[in-house]
């Protein structure tokens, strides 16, 4: 048996509250991003693979055989490629920041109950949604930014046209995130749940939102999953930004507000249930 | 430190907390104890600023947990039922980031994580992950955590369910070490070693309901005999025999399995059973515990 003598000024001494309460989502991201740090091989691999091998396949191969047969008619006015970026690059977002916000969430609520622990501290539910936010943010951002690479380096996109489509991408997945931390939430048990929204909400969304053709081409009763889909929205301001695709102004705002809206709502929800569940 | 009067938990129609009072003073260790069910654990959490109560009053070092969580939280050491770390960071890790969410410095950390490794000789360990500890490990672990702020009051809510026997005898021996420094525990457990061995001052609690207050002694001498006497006559004898003996000690006790008998000589009691021409299959003569108390208390035992 050792021992050790702890040494002990008490809290009072050692803590600075005002400060700390604050700084607090800050640190709940800090966690985050160490957790994330794990698993940084694999989220740089599929990061850099994903869009290597959608580009070989999809953009070079489907994008070939459109630009080829549309020749001078091409109705979309620019390359396949160019066209099929924006909506790419959005998707990608999603998956990233979407990740992590449900397995965080899914983590601290049921399979190693670390959120109970975090409440035990001085952090309240809303810094611990704000700092899964954060954290989320900045693993979207990186993806983003190495898709954004790829694109680049298979000629998709301009150098240019980075920024532009870099943001809309980071924006939509960032208020998709948010949504689905606030369903998350509401998870009680796991079974499924991740299959389930692969299947039933981010595979129709992906195919839906315009991102292999314009969304008008699709008849009127299927084009309400673009309206709802931010994959959509982040797209249509893509294109807009980065080719000049015409879009009436007000529908400019209606993108950027729809996403806008979305990330508030999806994070006062989350924040509600995150409060209720761990002060019950 | 904390003063609870009338402090009420209602889950829709169930009462879990039913108008308890209470105080804890500083440097005491108090304890809470119970069967599973009691509502301990309620008002462990509702002591730990995280469960809200429905009705009474609760201040803890001087505030209400209702409208100062986190100020009140920042002063406590929490230490859960269920260990609840990231398994996938390393030991050393789960410290740092706990320390973190208080907003300690980095370079404060530093010390404080190697320092409380050693504490919960855990310094071995650093830097394996945390799912690949052992039981008694991750509960050390859980407890270190707790003492990160170096707290004004530490909480500990069955520190040492389903722990071995020397893993066990280890962690009281750290929290013997923490109540000579002075840190308020409050404790909630269902063993009666562990209460007689770590409370200063005990609730006995049951559907609840407080059921009695006072220290380990205190308790036994009110609610008990000096010794017991268990005797075994066989399942199928045991309430005959209840019986018969019923006029001996002070008192006793027929269980399914055995007939406990109070008094302040067993030995003297067991003779006078010989006397009366019963022989018991099995006899044992010990000191009162917990238990007996609470056998008394509410006509069950602790642990069924």
């Amino acid at each position: 048996m050792t021992d050790t003598k702890l040494s002990w000024q008490g809290s009072s001494k050692i803590l600075d509250v005002p400060k700390a309460r604050i700084w607090a989502p800050w640190y709940v991201a800090e966690y985050r991003l160490r957790n994330m740090s794990k698993w940084l091989g694999a989220i740089v691999a599929f990061g850099l693979g994903n869009p290597v091998l959608y580009l070989l396949s999809v953009g070079i191969g489907i994008g070939a055989l459109v630009d080829s047969t549309s020749g001078a008619d091409n109705p979309i006015g620019v390359p396949y490629l160019t066209f099929l970026a924006p909506a790419l690059l959005a998707t990608a977002a999603i998956q990233a920041a979407m990740d992590e916000t449900t397995f965080p969430t899914m983590q601290g609520f049921l399979w190693d109950k670390s959120f109970f622990a975090m409440i035990s501290t001085q952090l309240m539910a809303r810094d611990i949604v704000g700092g899964i936010m954060i954290a989320s943010s900045i693993r979207c951002s990186f993806n983003t930014l190495i898709y954004a690479g790829v694109l680049v380096l298979f000629g998709a996109i301009p150098l240019t046209s980075v920024p532009v489509l870099v943001f809309a991408a980071i924006f939509a997945g960032i208020s998709f995130a948010g949504v689905m931390l606030a369903v998350t939430s509401f998870v009680k048990q796991d079974d499924g749940f991740y299959a389930i929204v692969g299947r039933f909400v981010l595979t129709p969304m992906f195919m839906f939102s315009g991102t292999f053709y314009p969304l008008e081409s699709l008849p009127i009763y299927l084009q309400w999953v673009g309206w709802i889909s931010p994959v959509w929205h982040a797209t249509n301001l893509g294109r807009n930004l980065s080719y000049g695709l015409e879009v009436e102004p007000w529908l400019l705002a209606v993108h950027v507000i729809f996403m806008g809206a979305i990330l508030v709502a999806g994070m006062i929800v989350a924040t509600r249930k995150f409060a209720s569940r761990l002060s019950a | 430190m904390i003063i609870a009067r009338g402090l009420t938990k209602k889950y829709d129609d169930f009462v879990a907390v039913d108008g308890i009072d209470f105080e804890v003073k500083k440097g005491e260790s108090f304890g809470l104890l119970g069967p599973n069910g009691a509502g301990k654990s309620t008002t462990m959490r509702m002591i730990a600023s995280t469960s809200r109560r429905t009705g009474g009053e609760l201040t803890i070092l001087g505030k209400d947990p209702n409208k100062h969580g986190p100020e009140i939280r920042a002063h406590l050491g929490v230490v859960h039922q269920q260990d609840n770390h990231d398994g996938e960071l390393k030991t050393w890790e789960n410290l740092y980031i706990y320390g973190r969410y208080f907003g300690l410095s980095r370079a404060f950390l530093k010390k404080k994580v190697e320092e409380l490794l050693e504490f919960a000789q855990l310094t071995e360990k650093r830097d394996v992950k945390v799912d690949q500890l052992s039981g008694g490990m991750k509960r050390r672990l859980t407890i270190a955590r707790g003492l990160v702020n170096e707290p004004e009051i530490l909480m500990l809510d069955e520190p040492t369910t389903g722990l071995d026997p020397q893993a066990r005898h280890i962690l009281w021996d750290r929290l013997f070490r923490l109540k000579e420094e002075g840190v308020t525990l409050v404790i909630t457990t269902h063993y009666m070693d562990e209460a007689e061995q770590l409370c200063d001052r005990l609730i006995v609690m049951d559907k609840g309901k407080i059921m009695a207050e006072g220290s380990p002694a205190a308790l036994i001498k009110k609610y008990s005999s000096k010794e017991v006497l268990e005797v075994r006559f066989g399942s199928k004898n045991n309430a005959d025999a209840a019986k018969k003996i019923a006029h001996l000690g002070d008192r006793i006790e027929p269980l399914p399995d055995r007939i406990l008998v109070y008094s302040e000589d067993g030995e003297k009691v067991l003779k006078q059973i010989h006397k009366l021409g019963l022989e018991p299959q099995t006899s044992l003569v010990r000191r009162s515990s917990l238990e007996d108390v609470f056998l008394r208390l509410t006509g069950r035992t602790l642990v069924d």
